[in-house]
């Protein structure tokens, strides 16, 4: 591990204080403009690409997870911010999303805690990572393939509608979003608010990549309100996450979060400029494929026998700390 | 706070098995050994990728004779903070690798290095080391009460944690690394892994005759950490939650000047 860094990393190499690792500046500037890139041109966060990476550059998972949550709070602030200039947030639907992802992440970070004392946690995320990096690269690169089929029949290419009511609005506790025009129950807002919340504190992501095309086809939100209103969300619960993970886990890198997200705001301008000009349907099944190819290498190390089957640690669990 | 009281208990516990073995000291030997560092502090910065240490240290009232035929030996260790450990393996549960059964240690050394003038079996019978809890096999691997599941467990996963602390670097023994520079002098070359724990060590001498346990000598080593990226580790541990809130600053900071710098709209 440390032969290959030794190289160019004897130059550029930098300490990380809370992953306790030496590592290369470029490789990770490189890494955080990339995925920017990637969530500049496709309007995606990004966390759920950086998180895997950082584990692949051997980054300890429990700071991989909290640092991802704190470099995801940049990228949605500046777009949270364009959305509210141009008014297509809706700040009642959003809050309510906050109140139920702020429950969400700190029951999110109770069994992150209690999945490192049982020493389970490198696992349990990585097995996250697989079930969602398949499902949504999968989904991704069925629809840009269909898409793509579509095109070449010579039909628009045109978005899917919002169909009509469905058991999401026979639910109590009906309350109006008038930004969004949907008068809906607060119980799936907050759930699914909630279950953003779990997963941006378990996996270190923003969670926007659910939680569009849930409000979508789920609540009918709008898509001119749907992406300003989901980074309001996520600015909020990462940041709430970042702090929550800093104070119990103590996993927040801060040098790590500032060389990524540095790399993310410039690469993600260049992404958004270069994703106007080419054609989406071959650029979204190019990012499906890179999904799953990440996917893919997070389960082949599930698999592969590891070099030594021990392992030791310092004891988190005992009354020592 | 408690990895420091823990670190005292060992000194304790060790001091008591030399107070034991001191029993042993054969009559009317008059040699001493000293050993003395440079300093009592050293601070790590960033870019640390381990380092020798030197300790140097006098045999004085050496019986010339003896000394002639080589037959003093010297075991020179450092040894790091205790602290609790974990134990894990790793078992197969349909395909994936999951870690399973675990042992969990306390007052265990984080760091250990030794240093002595020959391989140590050729210094003292194994009984004596043992006697001594001297050298990487015979430190005692204590259990946690209720950390562990069975007594073949036990025996398995002590014997791997010397293994992994010797692969981590954390624990290792250098025969061969302590050389009379004089009839009295003698240097000791210590290893100082690039993860060597912060803390309190304790440098101990320990002097043989003829394969015979004389007497100990000891001295202590604080190991700090200095640079920026230390006071950012050591922010994040004493003020968690204002670290927290400033990694949020920074990150909102960071998103509004890309605003600012690349504006579109």
């Amino acid at each position: 591990m440390s032969a290959t860094t030794l190289g160019l990393g004897f130059i550029l190499g930098i300490y990380l204080p809370i992953a306790e690792i030496s590592v290369n500046v470029f490789v990770l500037f490189f890494m955080g403009a990339a995925v920017g890139f990637l969530s500049g041109m496709f309007g995606v966060g990004g966390g759920f690409l950086i998180t895997p990476l950082l584990i692949f550059y051997n980054i300890p998972p429990a700071v991989a997870v909290a640092t991802g949550a704190n470099q995801v709070i940049a990228s949605s602030f500046s777009g949270a911010l364009t959305h509210f200039k141009r008014g297509t947030l809706d700040f009642k639907l959003g809050s309510l999303l906050v109140a139920g992802g702020i429950a969400g992440a700190a029951l999110g970070i109770y069994v992150f805690v209690l999945l490192r004392e049982l020493g389970q946690l490198d696992l349990i995320v990585s097995l996250l990572y697989v079930i969602f990096l398949s499902t949504v690269g999968g989904l991704m690169l069925y629809e840009s393939v269909q898409s793509m089929r579509r095109t070449r029949a010579g039909q628009l290419a045109n978005l899917k509608k919002p169909g009509q009511h469905n058991w999401v609005h026979r639910l109590p506790f009906k309350m109006r979003f008038r930004a969004s025009k949907i008068y809906v129950s607060i119980i799936p807002v907050l759930v699914l608010g909630g279950a953003i919340g779990f997963l941006s504190s378990i996996m270190g992501v923003g969670g926007g990549f659910i939680m569009v095309p849930a409000m979508i086809y789920l609540l009918k939100v709008p898509t001119n309100v749907v992406i300003g209103t989901s980074l309001y969300q996520i600015v909020f619960v990462t940041a709430f996450t970042t702090v929550m993970q800093a104070t119990t886990n103590r996993s927040v890198d801060i040098v790590l979060a500032m060389l990524l997200m540095t790399g993310g705001v410039i690469g993600a301008q260049y992404g958004a400029r270069i994703g106007q000009k080419l054609r989406g349907e071959q650029l979204r099944a190019l990012l499906a494929m890179l999904v799953l190819a990440v996917g893919l290498r997070l389960a082949i190390e599930l698999f592969v026998t590891p070099d030594d089957l021990y392992s030791i640690s310092i004891a988190l669990a005992s009354g020592s700390s | 706070m408690s990895a420091l009281s823990s670190a005292f208990l060992t000194l304790v516990l060790a001091l008591a098995a030399v107070g034991g073995a001191g029993a042993q000291q054969l009559p009317g030997n008059k040699e001493t050994v000293e050993i003395g560092l440079s300093t009592d502090t050293i601070a790590i910065t960033s870019g640390f990728r381990g380092t020798d240490l030197t300790v140097f240290g006098a045999l004085d009232n050496a019986d010339p004779l003896i000394q002639r035929q080589g037959r003093y030996d010297i075991v020179v260790v450092l040894e790091g903070p205790a602290r609790d450990f974990v134990v894990r393996r790793k078992d197969r549960f349909f395909g994936i690798w999951v870690n399973a059964e675990s042992v969990s240690f306390q007052h265990i050394p984080a760091s250990y290095s030794l240093a002595s003038t020959r391989n140590l079996q050729d210094i003292a019978s194994p009984k004596i080391f043992g006697q001594l809890s001297l050298g990487v096999n015979n430190i005692y691997y204590e259990p946690m009460p209720d950390g562990f599941g069975s007594s073949q467990s036990l025996k398995e996963f002590t014997k791997e944690l010397p293994r992994l602390k010797l692969k981590q670097r954390l624990y290792n023994q250098r025969p061969g690394d302590v050389q009379f520079l004089s009839s009295t002098l003698f240097r000791a070359t210590l290893s100082l892994p690039a993860n060597v724990p912060v803390g309190k060590h304790v440098a101990r001498a320990y002097l043989f005759r003829n394969g015979e346990f004389l007497r100990e000598s000891a001295t202590s080593l604080n190991i700090v950490k200095a640079g920026l990226e230390f006071r950012i580790y050591r922010a994040a541990n004493q003020y968690s939650l204002l670290y927290g809130f400033f990694a949020v600053f920074l990150a909102v900071v960071t998103g509004w000047m890309g605003r600012l710098i690349f504006r579109k709209d």
